[in-house]
């Protein structure tokens, strides 16, 4: 007999609350990027003003645990559920705050062109977003393997991540007149790094979640 | 009604159980047990109520035992002083271990067992003609009165362990039933606490008692600990979770027969239980 129907579709409120703050932040990262790419301005904007509706909806999943905790006494598996829950919404929030950061970085540029074609960039932010998305999939699915990978797949991030470091310091060495630019591009692929890095985090929590035991993973 | 005490009337010439304190210990760890339950099992009349229970339950600890309506758990703790076996045609099988000896031996005077033992009952019990100092002292005054100490000293200790003596330190000659249900609890507790038990048995002592009572109860029980052994068994599982360092889930199939079917530190119990019947039980789904 199923004697908790009322609780348990609140928690999948919870749960689906979540996921659609994933997948704001998913699309925040690729319009960052888009608006960095083409220097769009408008876009740009745009990501910045998006980002509220991510933190409102951040507290509004914060409250809603609360609630459930308050009223409900979750125990072992919901406990862990709403309590990773409660960590993750930090990072996704931060991640959204690290999309935002990028969109600042295209207004920084006003009318200067891009230093140089992004390459390295574009690819990070696909493969950090494509962490968010797993990770948001071994949530759903429960999946520690799945979990796992995203965390392996950090390293890539961190290679890519210094070797745009090393590419735009031989700029700003060649020609210091490149330097504001040049700093600007580095700071949005440390954007990125941390957005990897958050994605991690999500999917140490997903781990967590599943077998109770915290564990950190590629550190 | 039930019996108010189980622990006075040990007559003076019957040796109690040893003392932990009175032999050597032998243990090593850390975690000496002050019950070790072995393959028990229990019946009332043809009907089998327990079935093949082990369970260490560590000294100076509380362990809560947890689990629905009919699995056995007042059945478990009962068989721990041998009331059990008071009930018309029950019977039990199986050891029950304490102090290296198995209560179940035919050695074992169950009078003195239950002098070791004490036990607190879902609805406070006093005596209904007796003072409140009577009433805690009723068990000493039945037996001996060890060490050649006062009762009124006794009484005071007694009433300070059970977190009641600055509410009736003024009114010990007044009759018990003028307390609170919650006092009443906590007399109960006092009168169990003056024959010095090294262990307490608690039947879901607080389900008549409102929630400050309640707390103040769990409280008082989480004071006790380190000092004796407590046993709990509660319907209410935020209790379990508050009270106590290991708690016991049980669980009775359709032929309803109750079996043990996880013990643990309460932490790990009520965040990460080992078996899915855990699982569902303390997260609602069933029970």
């Amino acid at each position: 007999m199923r004697t908790r129907t009322a609780f348990e579709k609140d928690m999948q409120t919870l749960e689906d609350d979540l996921l659609l703050e994933g997948s704001m932040v998913e699309k925040q990262i690729e319009r960052a990027m888009t608006a960095l790419r083409t220097l769009d301005h408008d876009l740009a904007r745009r990501v910045i003003e998006g980002d509220k509706e991510i933190d409102r909806l951040r507290y509004q999943i914060e409250e809603h645990a609360i609630q459930l905790i308050a009223t409900q006494q979750p125990m072992a598996s919901d406990l862990r559920t709403i309590i990773a829950a409660i960590n993750m919404i930090v990072d996704l929030e931060r991640m959204g705050d690290h999309a935002e950061g990028i969109a600042k970085i295209v207004l920084m540029h006003d009318d200067q062109p891009l230093l140089k074609p992004l390459i390295d960039l574009p690819r990070m932010a696909d493969i950090a977003a494509g962490m968010l998305h797993s990770a948001l999939d071994a949530f759903v699915t429960r999946d520690t393997e799945a979990a796992r990978r995203v965390c392996e797949e950090d390293d890539e991030i961190d290679q890519l991540y210094n070797q745009v470091y090393r590419e735009l310091m031989t700029y700003m060495m060649n020609d210091p007149r490149t330097f504001d630019r040049a700093t600007w591009l580095l700071w949005a692929a440390h954007n990125l790094e941390r957005i990897a890095d958050r994605a991690t985090n999500i999917a140490e929590r997903v781990i967590f979640m599943v077998t109770g035991r915290m564990e950190k993973i590629n550190a | 009604m039930q019996p108010a005490i189980q622990t006075p009337f040990t007559p003076p010439s019957v040796e109690p159980l040893a003392r932990p304190n009175e032999t050597p210990s032998v243990a090593t760890s850390e975690e000496r047990a002050s019950i070790e339950i072995r393959q028990l099992s229990a019946w009332y009349g043809k009907k089998q109520a327990l079935d093949d229970i082990t369970l260490t339950i560590p000294e100076k600890q509380v362990m809560a035992i947890i689990g629905p309506s009919g699995c056995g758990k007042s059945t478990l703790i009962r068989c721990l002083n041998r009331m059990h076996e008071v009930a018309p045609h029950a019977r039990a099988e199986g050891e029950v271990i304490m102090d290296d000896r198995n209560i179940y031996d035919p050695s074992v005077d169950p009078t003195a067992l239950r002098r070791m033992v004490g036990m607190v009952f879902q609805r406070p019990n006093p005596f209904p003609t007796m003072s409140i100092f009577d009433n805690v002292v009723a068990g000493l005054r039945l037996t001996s009165t060890p060490r050649g100490e006062r009762l009124e000293d006794i009484a005071e200790r007694s009433l300070r362990r059970a977190a009641l003596w600055e509410e009736v330190r003024d009114s010990l000659k007044r009759p018990a039933t003028g307390l609170s249900g919650g006092q009443q609890q906590r007399l109960c507790i006092a009168r169990a606490l003056a024959v010095e038990p090294e262990v307490l048995l608690m039947d879901e002592p607080c389900s008549a008692l409102d929630p400050i009572a309640t707390l103040r109860i769990e409280e008082l029980i989480r004071q006790l600990r380190g000092d004796i052994t407590i046993v709990i068994v509660t319907h209410n599982m935020q209790q379990a979770a508050r009270a106590s360092d290991r708690t016991a889930f049980m669980l009775a199939g359709e032929e309803r027969i109750g079996r043990l079917v996880e013990v643990g530190p309460t932490t790990t119990i009520f965040t990460n239980p080992r078996e899915k019947q855990t699982e569902e039980y303390i997260t609602g789904r069933f029970g």
